[in-house]
This record gives C-alpha cells, sequence and structure tokens, in this order.
C-alpha cells in the first residue's frame, strides 16, 4: 500500500525543496503543456510545424540583405547571423512566454493546486521544441555557406542546457515581478531589444573598440550563453574552460537565484493574480 | 507592498499559536481524522486604489501613498472531519466558502493557524479554464487530467471511463471549439469524477449539464460516499445539501456562526435568509 499523503500547513519543507518535489510529481504536465503550445499554434495553419524553421530562415534573409554590406568581411554571415538569433530568440521567445503563461495560468492557480513553476517550465520546454526544429534549416543554411560542421557540434547539448537554466531563472524572476505588475511584460519587451542590440547577435564582436570590449561583453550575462552556444556551430571549436566555467556560472545561478525568489514568492500569488 | 504583508503576518501566526493555542496540538495519529482547521484565518490585501502597474507602484510609493487595507476573507475556523464525512457547507455569497475549500487543497495558504489533511485531495470542479479550443477533447482529456495531477499512464488507463460518463464518444476527436458549453462542462466533470480521492471538494458544480447528467453525477458522489470517502459540498442548492450532507456548517462573514446535523443547520440559515 501506498503511503497517504498528509499535508500540514504548520509543517512544510522549504519552499524551494517543496516546489521541486512537486513540479517533478507533474512532469507529465510539463509535456502536456508544451504540447498544447505546439500543437494549437500550427494546428490550423497550412505549413504546420514547418513555420516554426521558416521564420528565423525569414528573419536571416532579411537581415543578410540589410547588414551583408556592412558585415561582408565576416566569414559566412548568413551562418553568423542564424546561429547568433536562434539563440537569442529562443532566450527572448521563453523569457516572454513564461511571463505570459503565469498571467494565463492564473485563473486555474486560484481554483486548483498546480506547482506554479510548471508554467515557466513549460515555457521553456516549449522554446526548446521550436529551437531543435530550427536546428535543422541552420544546418541547411551552413552546409551552403561553407560552413562545415565539425566533431565540436557534440557539445551543443550542453550549451543548450545551459542556455535553458538561464532562460528559466530570468522567466521566473520576471514572471515573479509580473504578477504584481503586468506592465512588467511591456516593459521587458523593451527592454528585450535593447539588450539585443547590446549582444552580438547581428553583429561582429570586432566592431566593438578594443578599449573596453571585454568589458562591454563579459559583463553581460547574455553573452556568455550566446558564445557558448556559438562556438560549437559557427566556429567549430570546443570551448575553453574558463569560457564554460563562466557560462554555468551565469546559467546556473540565474536558474538559483530565480527558483528562489519565486518559490519564496508563489504561496502570495493565489492572493494577487 | 509584498514582503511587508509576509513579514508582519509570520509575526502575526507565531503570537497567535503561542499565545491562544498553546501545546493543544491534538494528536495526529487518529486514523479517522481526515481534515483539521485550527484557528485558521485568510487575509487578502486589498489595495485601497488598483495598482496595477509598476510606473504607477514606483510613482506612489516616491509619494508614500501605497496603502493597502486588509479583508479577513476567514476568521478563527476551528473544523474538524473525520473519515468518511460529508460536510455540507452553506452560506451567502462571499462568505468564505469557496476560500474555505481553497485551503483544503493547498491553492491558498493560511494566513494565521494550521490546515492538517490526510490523504489525496481533489476538487470536483469544471476547470474549463484548462481547455484549449483548438485541441480536440481526446487532448484536452489529457490535457485537464495532468492539470489534476494525474499521470499520463493513468488517464490512458481511465480514458474509456471517462468519455462513457460524460456520453461523448461521437465528439471525442473533434476540436474542443466545435463543443456546445455543456458538452465541454461535462468532459471536464467526467475528467474529475474519474479518480477516486480520500477528500472531494466539490464546489457549486452541479449546476452544469442537463438534469440527467446531474442525476448521474448525485450518483457518483453517493458512490463516493459508500467508499468513505470524505466529502465537502458546497452549494446554494438547500436540498442537495439536505440529501448528501451528514453534517453542515453556514459560514457568514469569515465565521462559522452554525455547526451540527443538516436540518437543523438549514433551518438557522432559511431564518437567516428570513430576516
Amino acid at each position: 500500500m501506498t503511503k497517504v499523503p498528509v499535508y500540514d500547513s504548520a509543517r512544510r519543507p522549504p519552499a524551494m525543496l517543496e516546489e521541486l518535489k512537486a513540479a517533478w510529481r507533474y512532469r507529465d504536465l510539463v509535456v502536456q503543456l508544451v504540447r498544447r503550445d505546439v500543437v494549437a499554434r500550427y494546428k490550423r495553419s497550412l505549413l504546420g510545424v514547418a513555420w516554426t524553421m521558416l521564420n528565423p530562415l525569414g528573419t536571416m534573409v532579411v537581415l543578410t540583405i540589410a547588414f551583408s554590406q556592412v558585415f561582408g568581411a565576416t566569414r559566412s554571415y548568413p551562418g553568423y547571423l542564424l546561429v547568433g538569433l536562434l539563440a537569442w530568440n529562443f532566450f527572448a521567445q521563453t523569457t516572454v512566454a513564461a511571463m505570459r503563461q503565469l498571467v494565463w495560468g492564473g485563473s486555474l492557480l486560484q481554483r486548483i493546486y498546480v506547482p506554479k513553476t510548471l508554467f515557466t517550465i513549460s515555457a521553456v520546454g516549449t522554446g526548446l521544441v521550436n529551437l531543435l526544429l530550427s536546428l535543422v534549416p541552420l544546418a541547411a543554411v551552413m552546409l551552403v555557406t561553407g560552413l562545415p560542421i565539425q566533431p565540436a557540434v557534440l557539445f551543443l547539448p550542453l550549451s543548450i542546457l545551459l542556455l535553458a537554466a538561464f532562460a528559466l531563472g530570468v522567466g521566473l524572476l520576471l514572471s515573479t515581478a509580473a504578477v504584481y505588475f503586468p506592465d512588467v511584460i511591456d516593459m521587458y519587451e523593451i527592454g528585450l531589444t535593447a539588450w539585443m542590440y547590446l549582444t552580438p547577435v547581428i553583429y561582429p564582436e570586432e566592431i566593438i573598440p578594443e578599449s573596453f570590449r571585454f568589458w562591454f561583453l563579459n559583463l553581460n550575462p547574455a553573452y556568455h550563453l550566446i558564445k557558448l552556444f556559438r562556438q560549437p556551430l559557427y566556429y567549430g571549436m570546443w570551448p575553453t574552460p574558463t569560457r564554460l566555467a563562466c557560462a554555468a556560472f551565469v546559467g546556473l545561478g540565474a536558474l538559483a537565484v530565480g527558483w528562489l525568489v519565486f518559490t519564496r514568492r508563489a504561496d502570495d500569488f493565489a492572493y494577487r493574480i | 507592498m509584498p514582503s511587508v504583508g509576509s513579514s508582519s503576518r509570520e509575526g502575526q501566526m507565531t503570537l497567535l499559536t503561542a499565545s491562544d493555542r498553546g501545546n493543544a496540538m491534538p494528536a495526529k495519529n487518529d486514523r479517522q481524522l481526515a481534515v483539521q482547521l485550527e484557528n485558521v484565518s485568510v487575509r487578502y490585501w486589498v489595495p485601497h486604489e488598483r495598482i496595477d502597474t509598476f510606473k504607477e507602484y514606483v510613482i506612489r510609493l516616491l509619494q508614500r501613498r501605497v496603502n493597502h487595507s486588509e479583508l479577513w476573507a476567514l476568521t478563527g475556523i476551528d473544523l474538524e472531519v473525520q473519515r468518511g464525512e460529508a460536510l455540507g457547507i452553506i452560506g451567502p455569497n462571499g462568505a468564505g466558502k469557496s476560500t474555505l475549500l481553497k485551503l483544503i487543497a493547498s491553492v491558498l495558504r493560511p494566513t494565521v493557524g494550521r490546515v492538517w489533511v490526510r490523504g489525496q485531495v481533489a476538487p470536483l470542479l469544471d476547470i474549463g479554464g484548462g481547455f484549449h479550443p483548438e485541441l480536440t477533447g481526446r487532448e484536452n482529456v489529457y490535457l485537464n487530467a495532468t492539470l489534476l495531477g494525474h499521470s499520463r499512464r493513468d488517464i490512458s488507463a481511465r480514458f474509456e471511463q471517462i468519455v462513457d460518463f460524460a456520453e461523448l464518444w461521437d465528439f471525442i476527436d473533434a476540436p474542443l471549439r466545435t463543443y456546445s458549453t455543456g458538452m465541454a462542462a461535462r468532459l471536464g466533470f467526467s475528467v474529475a469524477v474519474a479518480w477516486e480521492p480520500d477528500v472531494l471538494l466539490v464546489d457549486e458544480v452541479l449546476a452544469v449539464g442537463d438534469a440527467s447528467f446531474q442525476q448521474k453525477c448525485l450518483r457518483r458522489m453517493g458512490e463516493f460516499r459508500e467508499q468513505m470517502k470524505t466529502i465537502f459540498f458546497v452549494s446554494h442548492d438547500l436540498s442537495a445539501v439536505q440529501r448528501l450532507c451528514d453534517r453542515v456548517c453556514l459560514v457568514v462573514g469569515g465565521r462559522i456562526v452554525e455547526m451540527g446535523e443538516a436540518a437543523m443547520v438549514l433551518a438557522a440559515y432559511e431564518a437567516l435568509l428570513g430576516q
């Protein structure tokens, strides 16, 4: 016989552990929420899932035409651009979706118990599905523009994992704020545009003046993760231990802080949303 | 400001549990006890003027004008419910009936006091909010049931039973947007009753569906009773309360004002309404 669960509001484990256990117990819900997002989004469109792949390609074509004169010196600029765009779009879309998901889940959270981190986790899950799908057109672009796929590509799963951890952490922090102030979503969307231009996504690092390039790049947390994603793909290089350590520190650090802040406040959400 | 709320709340909790309750923690090894609430109060913070945006909040903060008033949805609730008991909860709108169920479902945590529940808790409500119009009925059953905490395998095992109960085999692979409101509600309800939780929370769900479906739901609740499940039944349908419940508690203004045998409490409520 299985043990009968007992809930005692006076004797609860620390919030961050309690939430971790609950999220694991509800893991099938993550799959369902991701499925719902992916399937529902494409069900009535003619090209279906193909849109996920075509979308970044379209952006790449437009930006390549716009910037090929300026950044023409960059080796295989379309490849450089697309790799950066995929990583950035994953981060941007996931963090925005995390906030919207939690506000969407609000009416549910007031009626039934659901581990609240699941909405953010499933937003990251949906982003991951889209990211993996867009690796297919990326491979095609790399072949066409003469970027060889090197063995270092085997490092990519770890890059993606750390990028996902970073997005989850930032998403948790932002959704905590969005519960109290819905306009955080709008402010963040504006901030994202600025953040993208501060990060070498569409331009090469070399155009930043050398005098302050080091600090400009390294103080930007997103840079470390984009770079870790770009290295095995575009540069075909295994990342150095220092590079990996920096990215792991930023990614896992964001996740730890986000999880801690979110779970500490989560009991309050049902009163607020 | 949230941080202010939580710090003063914690202070109050220790204060009240220490002075008012002493060490009178009841024995939790009583196998027959299903749910216990000790001196439970719930406070909502209501902003004087609703501040919805961060911009507004910063402006108010600078002007030192962030004011919240507190609203006690429940005060000093003490309640013990045994296994196999069906407790009716009645009272006027806004009395705190649903808040009481939310505490037991751990949707809300008590501001003061202690909530103790043994066993699996399931809400019996039509969580239409968990449905998605573009997904088929089948996909929505899975989505809805996982929201209630069930595993995929467990849902597959009960899938036929769910659709049988809803009587929706003909439409199960059609998108939910093609369903009528009643059909969608039936599907949601059928998902909820497909499992046998230890503690069942029923909040005004019998309003959904046609008369024959309502009969079916009441029959299903009768089965739960035979299986020694504990039922909390919130309803404005007083005759259903009387038929189903052993004990009834009357909640008015966040307090339990009357509690006991169904006939007596219902009479008290009718007297109150008559005033």
